[in-house]
């Protein structure tokens, strides 16, 4: 799938929902739990997660590869581990700014 | 993605958590997700098209945000201190409105043939309704208006900037981190809802998990009884407050205040100088940004405060004027008036993009050249560490000669001098020149400044062919509520208090 900032995608394994913040260039692959993710409001199968990835995600965490071609926000969390072209996501350490507004 | 996700997720994330109004009795963020829907829904049976909001802040402006996000239609924000020509004339653009205004306001509405309620009744029709509606689908890229907020009008006429869901998500996504703050964390909002710093910060604090206080007026008296009572860490401000603020005689102790942002109209320089004084335990926040860029752009920090502060050289304490830095999602972009793109130190034309920019207007369209960026239509410069620098609004440059003279330049030199409590500079048409250069000025109370003073003093630091031509002392100049000044009405400010043989033309 071509992946764009704003795009909303939810898992077809668990409850999973992803914002993508950066997109990568290309057609990708985002996956939940082995299974590939579908653009939020498209009809979704639910099928069986691979039990090996089942990392977990948590709300409002930011997730990314190590090139940093993309950046997704949970914004449901889930069971499943998030991955591009089957290669796991990590958790991104936030960089603050001051708040200001 | 749309608003209400943002405040679906904190409903998940902290939904026990007090994120709007006092401590005991404010509103949690499942509560507010519950009234959101209920809104909707009363929105939906009245048919409303927009929602348009007249009043002073409060917590019915939340409610209304996020109940207008779901029903999908737009919230206008409106200037109830508008005059009544120019208030009628705004309405007749949202004719299929929900008003929620004030008492006193809600007559503007009747003569415009549309339906109103008070705030209050506003929050019990959001407390008692029930129910969830379903919103409008998200495609990402036809998204809706969230909100439809007027430009002040200093330079022309009020636009209205609309501000889809993509650029406010962008903007809050862009950022802050959800869930960022500590449950002890209260911010302090002193803006009127028409204002674009309102919607901000009800959607950042929002997600940050910050619970946010309003005070309807500003007073400094209220300003410090209400950081003082409600414990707040946060607070942002325009100008004029800060300066009202710092020259307080009151106690001005603030023990829990961590961070002050401020922003909306050009600090002077003595009173951010004085507010570092006063309170040495603050981090001080410049941002940056305007309505059409979904509020902030570049935000000068803390940090950056405090070495420009202890800063001995002229280039380390010029960094107290800066802007500060483009935001992480934010590209600036430094052009002259032929759209060449310009080098560290050129002064020129700034241009902004990212997907935070609006830069749509209702009845126009989007103002995005071919590459995507926005002109600000403010003059400024990048120094080579990318600190923006400002000078003012294009539309606002005074060509004396051949020379373009920016008013804020003069005018920042003129509110140094101690005996001078505000100023304004403009162009007069003039035979020889084409335009001359003007000052009102304002003197302290009780300490009278004369112009061969000021003129003497300007030119300490400018050239010659910047100093006022002439200058005029006046009671008061017109400023926004938010302390911008209205430079379309400075001469006639000056013809007022000079009477009819001091026009200035």
């Amino acid at each position: 799938m071509i992946l764009r900032p704003g795009l909303m995608l939810v898992s077809a394994t668990d409850t999973t929902a992803v914002v993508v913040i950066r997109a990568p260039d290309g057609d990708t692959a985002l996956s939940c739990g082995g299974v590939e993710m579908v653009a939020s409001g498209a009809a979704v199968t639910a099928v069986p997660a691979d039990p090996a990835l089942q990392g977990g995600t948590v709300l409002g965490k930011r997730y990314a590869d190590e090139g940093g071609r993309i950046q997704v926000l949970c914004t449901k969390q889930g069971k499943g581990t998030l991955a591009l072209d089957g290669i796991p996501l990590q958790t991104q350490q936030a960089k603050p700014l001051p708040a200001s507004d | 993605m749309r608003l209400s996700t943002l405040l679906d997720m904190a409903a998940d994330g902290f939904g026990d958590r007090v994120l709007i109004g006092g401590r005991k009795a404010g509103i949690t963020g499942a509560e507010l997700a519950r009234r959101s829907h209920a809104g909707a829904h009363a929105l939906r049976e009245r048919g409303a098209g927009s929602l348009v909001y007249l009043g002073v802040n409060g917590p019915a402006f939340p409610v209304a945000l996020f109940a207008a996000a779901r029903a999908g239609i737009p919230l206008v924000p409106l200037n109830f201190r508008l005059g009544e020509q120019q208030l009628a004339a705004l309405l007749t653009k949202h004719p299929n409105a929900l008003g929620v205004a004030d008492p006193g306001a809600r007559i503007h509405l009747e003569r415009a043939g549309i339906p109103s309620i008070t705030p209050q009744e506003w929050l019990e029709t959001a407390a008692s309704g029930c129910g969830r509606v379903e919103e409008p689908g998200d495609d990402g890229d036809g998204d809706g208006v969230a909100a439809v907020i007027y430009t002040s009008g200093t330079t022309s006429e009020p636009k209205g900037v609309l501000l889809r869901h993509s650029n406010l998500v962008s903007y809050v996504l862009g950022t802050v981190e959800f869930a960022a703050a500590g449950e002890e964390e209260a911010a302090l909002v002193s803006v009127p809802p028409y204002h674009i710093a309102a919607v901000a910060n009800v959607i950042t604090n929002l997600f940050a998990g910050r619970r946010t206080v309003v005070i309807e007026g500003f007073t400094p008296t209220e300003w410090l009884r209400t950081v003082r009572d409600e414990a707040v860490t946060n607070a942002m401000v325009v100008p004029t407050m800060l300066a009202r603020l710092v020259e307080s005689d009151q106690d001005v102790s603030l023990p829990s205040l961590r961070s002050l942002s401020y922003g909306g109209a050009p600090m002077p320089g003595p009173v951010i100088e004085k507010a570092l004084a006063t309170w040495p335990e603050v981090g001080f926040v410049n941002a940056y940004g305007l309505t059409e860029t979904s509020s902030t752009i570049a935000l000068l920090g803390p940090e950056d405060h405090r070495r420009a502060q202890a800063a001995t050289d002229p280039d380390g304490r010029a960094r107290l004027r800066s802007a500060g830095r483009a935001l992480p999602g934010v590209e600036i972009e430094i052009r002259d008036p032929e759209g060449n793109l310009l080098g560290p130190l050129q002064p020129g034309r700034v241009f902004v993009r990212g997907g935070q920019i609006s830069a749509e207007y209702a009845g126009v369209g989007r103002a995005l050249d071919a590459q995507g960026f926005f002109d600000t239509r403010d003059e400024g410069y990048l120094d080579a560490e990318g600190y923006l620098f400002l000078g003012g609004r294009t539309d606002d440059t005074i060509i004396r000669g051949a020379e373009n003279v920016a008013p804020a330049e003069i005018e920042e030199v003129l509110l140094r001098h101690p005996q001078v409590q505000d100023a304004a500079v403009f162009g007069v048409t003039d035979r020889e020149w084409g335009q001359r250069i003007e000052a009102a000025v304002v003197s302290r109370p009780g300490s009278p400044v004369d112009a061969g003073e000021l003129r003497d003093f300007t030119r300490l630091t400018l050239r010659s062919s910047r100093t006022p031509d002439r200058f005029w002392f006046v009671e008061e100049l017109p400023r926004t509520e938010t302390g911008k000044l209205i430079r379309r009405r400075v001469a006639d400010a000056v013809a007022r208090a000079n009477g009819a043989d001091g026009v200035p033309v």
